[in-house]
């Protein structure tokens, strides 16, 4: 992107991926809106913030960087970035989860170029974007490989093998990104299995860590500044949101500030989309 | 009485030793191969190849779930993982990684799972891999090979290099007889017919193909002339060479180091029922777990010798 957006239009994208996001999801009558709505800040940063050099035109250019949605269920969001970015038009968000679709249920990456790793099997994703970072500099490609995680998933051992071997290589090219919504499937992270706090937790295994207020366009966007330019170790940014961030008050009107898995009926998601735009 | 001994095979090497040596061999014939190791690399024999192309060998520590998923990373950007562990832990520790990281993206990862079968003896069930063929087969669109000798190890390790898409190779742990005297056919999916006969065909893969010659020395002296086929590649099966084995013989036993379900006999059973059905009988571990011990005891101990495929036989020609 030659000109940096300014975080006035950033926000206004992450807003505009929310309405994608809601406008999918009750299209197809099932999905993940309000977990994709807490990564809608750190998704349309990397994709429009000037973060993730990607050519839709040429979506397998060896020297670009990868994003993978470990929490693959929230590809809502992603999808929604990946129109706007040009991968495909706009109104196939539309035809999200239908028969014939290549816009899945969750990302699959045989199916739509672009998406950098299958994912809806929780745990995986960052061990894919160590053997990518690997891979990558092995081929002495200067990229960066960007994975975003649920705080849910971190439940996954898998997970810390995986940060452990990402510190073992020194991977300075992979930043990871927490998405620290505070919910899971049947409840708070707090009382199904709590592994807060995350960065004092995972700095000793030798990675750069920041704790922000992920749903905080600056704070997003000061926090890829300073991962990007750590090379020497792998970054972590552990993004405290909201489940149904942007739409909040809705959840609250609908009683269920986790809302897992729900899509908006119909007239919700034209008030939560009518919230977003005002 | 050794294996190979009443065929006149002479002992060679162990399978998962002929893996490592043509892995090394071959390293620097397919620049972008690298080993993702689970801390068993000295056991598996991907430390050899580690050793001689050390910036190609990543050891990722006592995780098989990461290893696994790792190597799709890799895999994804134009690598060619070989991700070697004992059968057991990387098929049953790993299962979901393999089909998520690796089978459903249908990336180019070529797993190898040595010490399979209970001839690794001593160290116990626990180590055995005794179900990895049945797990692997159940991937779609995944190639699943089970090696007879050195000679066909290499060979198949050099087509799984060849191979485009993911690719599970099983190995064994002892020392085997020598199935193969100098170049070996190997086509992925082709079976190698190892001895002639028209009586009866016995399908063999892994150390049962020794086991299974020496079964057709005891039935000639009987006036029984048993066809040996070494299916070395359980997944995709040789339709044609099992159609034909069963149209010109009439019989097949089926023998393998797997228990029942699942396995080479359940893959062969379903072709001849597609294609020509036959009398058929098997050979293998049954629905239960073994023990620790020798491994010649174990063999014997769990009907898995010369004696018991001959057995098969006569009771499938009865």
């Amino acid at each position: 992107m030659s000109e940096k957006p300014s975080i006035e239009e950033l926000e206004a994208k992450a807003d505009l991926l929310r309405c994608h996001a809601i406008r999918m999801t009750t299209e197809a009558g099932s999905g993940h809106p309000s977990s994709s709505l807490s990564a809608a800040e750190v998704t349309a940063a990397l994709y429009f913030g000037g973060y993730l050099n990607v050519d839709p035109a040429n979506p397998t250019m060896p020297e670009r960087d990868r994003f993978i949605l470990s929490k693959g269920h929230a590809c809502p969001i992603l999808y929604a970035a990946m129109a706007e970015r040009g991968y495909f038009p706009v109104e196939d968000l539309m035809t999200l989860r239908k028969l014939g679709s290549p816009i899945e249920g969750h990302p699959n990456l045989r199916r739509l170029p672009g998406i950098e790793a299958s994912t809806g099997s929780l745990g995986q994703g960052l061990s894919i974007g160590v053997g990518q970072a690997l891979g990558c500099r092995m081929d002495g490609h200067a990229n960066r490989v960007f994975v975003v995680i649920g705080d849910g998933e971190m439940g996954e051992g898998q997970v810390w093998e995986a940060i452990a071997t990402a510190a073992k290589y020194k991977l300075g090219n992979l930043t990871a990104i927490i998405d620290q919504n505070g919910y899971q499937q049947t409840g708070s992270t707090k009382t199904v299995l709590d592994q807060t706090p995350f960065a004092d937790r995972i700095a000793p295994f030798g990675w750069h860590t920041q704790t922000i207020n992920g749903n905080s366009m600056a704070e997003v966007v000061s926090a890829l500044d300073a991962a990007v330019a750590v090379t020497d170790q792998p970054t972590m940014i552990v993004a405290e949101t909201k489940k149904g961030a942007g739409i909040i008050p809705i959840l609250e009107e609908l009683g269920d500030s986790n809302l897992h898995g729900q899509p908006l009926k119909p007239e919700w998601a034209e008030k939560a989309i009518a919230l977003l735009q005002s | 009485m050794a294996l190979g001994e009443l065929s006149g095979l002479p002992m060679g090497e162990a399978t998962r030793d002929a893996f490592g040596r043509a892995l090394e061999e071959l390293g620097a014939t397919y620049p972008n191969v690298v080993t993702v190791d689970g801390d068993v690399g000295n056991s598996t024999r991907t430390e050899w190849f580690a050793n001689a192309f050390p910036e190609r060998g990543f050891n990722v520590g006592i995780a098989e779930s990461n290893m696994v998923s790792v190597a799709g990373g890799l895999a994804s950007c134009g690598k060619t993982p070989v991700v070697a562990s004992f059968a057991a832990f990387l098929l049953c520790n790993a299962f979901d990684q393999i089909r998520m990281s690796v089978a459903f993206p249908r990336l180019n990862v070529k797993l190898v799972g040595t010490h399979a079968g209970i001839s690794i003896g001593e160290d116990g069930p626990s180590q055995m891999g005794v179900e990895d063929v049945a797990l692997a087969c159940s991937l779609a669109d995944t190639v699943v090979m089970v090696t007879s000798d050195g000679a066909s190890t290499r060979a198949a390790t050099k087509a799984m290099l060849e191979h485009d898409g993911p690719t599970y190779l099983r190995c064994g742990r002892p020392k085997v007889p020598v199935i193969y005297d100098g170049d070996v056919p190997f086509t992925i999916g082709k079976a190698n017919t190892v001895r002639e006969g028209g009586d009866v065909a016995i399908v063999a893969n892994g150390l049962m193909v020794a086991t299974s010659l020496d079964a057709a020395a005891l039935l000639a002296k009987e006036g029984i002339e048993a066809r040996v086929l070494d299916m070395h590649t359980a997944k995709p099966i040789d339709e044609e060479a099992v159609a034909k084995a069963a149209e010109e013989t009439g019989a097949i036993v089926v023998a393998e180091e797997h228990l029942a379900a699942g396995g080479l006999g359940a893959i062969v059973a379903s072709t001849v029922v597609r294609t020509k059905p036959v009398p058929m009988a098997f050979v293998n571990l049954g629905d239960s777990y073994a023990e620790s011990g020798d491994p010649d005891g174990l063999l014997e101990k769990y009907g898995l010798t010369a004696e018991a495929v001959a057995a098969a036989v006569r009771g499938v020609k009865g």
